[in-house]
């Protein structure tokens, strides 16, 4: 029996979830419809005032964007952990931190991708400052990773738990603040026209430091629920 | 707690039955046979080594099937074998012919959304005829397997354990072999 | 040579009695602390010039706030030392101090808004200590609730474990974000809820008033564990005995 290559073992699970998803699309529009519903929510409660929704624009969308995400962690390790599949994946041979780490690229590319391909759209409807756009874009990109990652933590905490819905949120909310903070941050910055480096240097920062740190946390906390 | 000082030795060659009645803790002890579950005391050892800190070693050399398949609804048959085997290192391409040793020749690109909880069954076992893995550690094999079934799995484990593998198998049916060739432990319930 | 040291009190019925024996100790210091810091610093300690009495408060919020973050730390310490070095009974100090901390977060919050209310005119602002107060009072509580929806109390501890090390590494960043937050949303008019100047006759019965508090969670900490003990181990024969002789000794 030969072991695969890290490289063989990741492709192979994160091909395995790409290919579930698309014959299952709608756990990838469904979240992506939420953070659409949400964001319009907010000009018909707070009024049509374009810069009143210039102003709150940032907060709403990476708001959103964090809810969005929220909504579809359950996808991460839910229906693997119902069939059995969890089980066979922690007995094979593979290093666990690589199976944990495709699983969450691949939740990234089926949520992440998507809101930030979308949130350009959404930024119009609200008027964004014409300057943000970039900033918008790249905190995004930094930042819906970290979403991710720390997201993964949270369900694999509550995999095992009947009804683990509201408790991850109650888990996982509280640890995406940082993000929220710079990243939101970064785009009023950038409405300003003033550099906004400081503030993705610091949400990069959080995105290494969780890339290196997340998957062996989801590895111990899984072990714990599928005992 | 539903087990003190079990001390078990399982050598190659053996076949394994663990007996006993509902909620005796039989499958408790495969999953912590397997290192899914962490004993409350004691420890495992495989080839001398703790399965803990040769976690990897050791899941080269097992194959675990539990009471849940392990099978995606959104992929077929053929996908979810091959994933299995790829997974554990093994071979996918011959994962057809495998499919037909299981007798589900036909119903190869067939999502297993569509198949029966026996089918199922039957396309996590395939992996046992591919598998190069020394110990098997089998919850209930036999489960909506037919009669035919279950003797195609009593020679394949009669051949595992003659190539030096050994199987430990829980099963609530007489297992079709000579007594000599099946060990048994027999947990007792106990009320505390 | 340490781990030797460390044996016997990785037994749950050793540990149990250990923690029975220090208990009263603790809360006899805490009581004597308490007592001299809290009447020092309400009866006789000099009043600040700007806030008046008011800043008395500051008695208390202070060190429930210090506290909140040390038992939080503690946590994370148990947490690990019972994942890394699968001390068990780790598990269950940390499960006994989660709803503590929560306590004395809770009561920072409190006592910070009681504090604001005359100095800002309104019970709360997002002022940087109170609302890191708040996130960790959230930490907290998703640690206790994670506890609560394990059935088996050890799955429970081990998975609460994890968390708390997650939100102890977050902690740090989380105050760090909101600082910087706070410094930047602030407007000119609001002062910060800093400490007082302090003076060496407002410093030392804050002391005592710490140490007090400290000795206080600490019994507190003992009789939560001693409860976590008795929890997990109840089928255990010197538990039942346990039992037996209790009820005995009150039947009498």
């Amino acid at each position: 029996m030969t072991q695969l290559s890290y490289r063989a073992a990741f492709g192979l699970i994160v091909k395995r979830d790409l290919m579930i998803a698309f014959r299952h699309r709608d756990d990838i529009i469904n979240p992506l419809l939420f953070f659409v519903i949400v964001v319009t929510l907010f000009p018909l409660g707070i009024g049509p005032e374009s810069t009143t929704l210039a102003r709150i624009a940032p907060g709403i969308i990476w708001v959103a964007a964090l809810l969005a995400t929220l909504l579809s962690l359950d996808r991460l390790f839910k229906s693997d952990h119902a069939d059995g599949s969890l089980e066979q994946m922690l007995l094979s041979p593979q290093p666990i931190f690589i199976l944990v780490l495709a699983k969450i690229v691949a939740h990234w590319l089926l949520t992440g991708l998507p809101l930030i391909l979308i949130a350009p759209l959404l930024a119009v409807l609200l008027h964004l400052n014409e300057h943000s756009y970039g900033a918008l874009m790249l905190t995004l990109l930094l930042g819906t990773p970290v979403l991710s990652l720390l997201g993964a933590i949270g369900v694999a905490l509550t995999v095992g738990i009947k009804k683990g819905g509201v408790l991850l949120s109650l888990l996982v909310l509280p640890l995406y603040i940082p993000v929220l903070i710079f990243a939101t941050s970064a785009i009023d910055t950038a409405a300003m026209n003033l550099p906004y480096n400081g503030q993705l240097a610091i949400i990069a920062a959080i995105f290494f430091a969780s890339l290196t740190l997340a998957p062996f946390a989801v590895s111990a906390a899984l072990k714990v629920s599928t005992n | 707690m539903l087990f003190e000082a079990l001390n078990i030795e399982i050598f190659a060659g053996d076949i394994v039955q663990v007996e006993g009645p509902n909620g005796a803790g039989k499958t408790s002890l495969l999953r912590i046979l397997s290192g899914l579950s962490q004993p409350y005391d004691g420890k495992v050892y495989f080839q001398d080594n703790s399965i803990n800190q040769h976690r990897e070693a050791f899941h080269q050399d097992l194959l675990y099937l539990g009471h849940l398949p392990g099978v995606k609804d959104e992929m077929t048959a053929q996908e979810n074998l091959e994933f299995n085997l790829a997974l554990h290192g093994l071979n996918s391409d011959t994962a057809e012919q495998t499919l037909a040793e299981v007798n589900l020749l036909g119903f190869e690109d067939a999502l297993a959304a569509h198949l029966s909880a026996g089918q199922h069954r039957r396309i996590s076992l395939a992996r046992l005829w591919q598998s190069q893995a020394k110990v098997w550690i089998l919850d209930e094999p036999f489960t909506a397997i037919d009669k035919l079934g279950v003797e195609k799995l009593t020679q394949l484990f009669l051949q595992h354990t003659d190539n030096g593998g050994c199987v430990i198998l829980t099963t609530h049916q007489d297992l079709s072999l000579p007594a000599e060739r099946v060990k048994k432990i027999t947990l007792a319930y106990r009320f505390y | 040579m340490m781990w030797k040291w460390l044996h016997p009190y990785a037994n749950p019925e050793i540990s149990y009695h250990f923690a029975g024996k220090i208990l009263p100790w603790c809360a006899r210091l805490a009581f004597v602390f308490l007592a001299i810091g809290l009447t020092w610093a309400l009866l006789f300690a000099p009043a600040d010039y700007q806030q008046g009495d008011t800043f008395r408060i500051f008695y208390l919020h202070v060190p429930a706030a210090m506290l909140s973050m040390g038992i939080y730390l503690g946590m994370a310490i148990a947490a690990l030392s019972s994942l890394v070095w699968q001390l068990r009974l780790a598990d269950a100090t940390a499960a006994a101090m989660a709803p503590i901390g929560a306590t004395f977060t809770f009561i920072a919050l409190i006592t910070g808004a009681a504090w604001g209310k005359p100095m800002w005119g309104t019970w709360w602002i997002w002022d940087a200590r109170l609302t890191s107060e708040l996130i960790l009072l959230f930490l907290y509580l998703g640690v206790i609730a994670l506890h609560n929806a394990f059935e088996d109390k050890n799955l429970a501890g081990k998975a609460a474990g994890i968390l708390a090390l997650v939100g102890v590494i977050n902690l740090p960043i989380i105050k760090y974000s909101v600082e910087w937050w706070n410094t930047l949303h602030q407007g000119a008019t609001v002062s910060k809820l800093g400490q007082p100047s302090m003076t060496a006759d407002m410093f030392w019965p804050f002391v005592v008033c710490f140490i007090g508090f400290a000795f206080f969670v600490t019994a507190l900490i003992c009789l939560r564990f001693r409860s976590e003990i008795l929890n997990r181990n109840s089928m255990r024969p010197w538990v039942r005995e346990l039992v037996a002789t209790e009820e005995k000794v009150h039947a009498v």
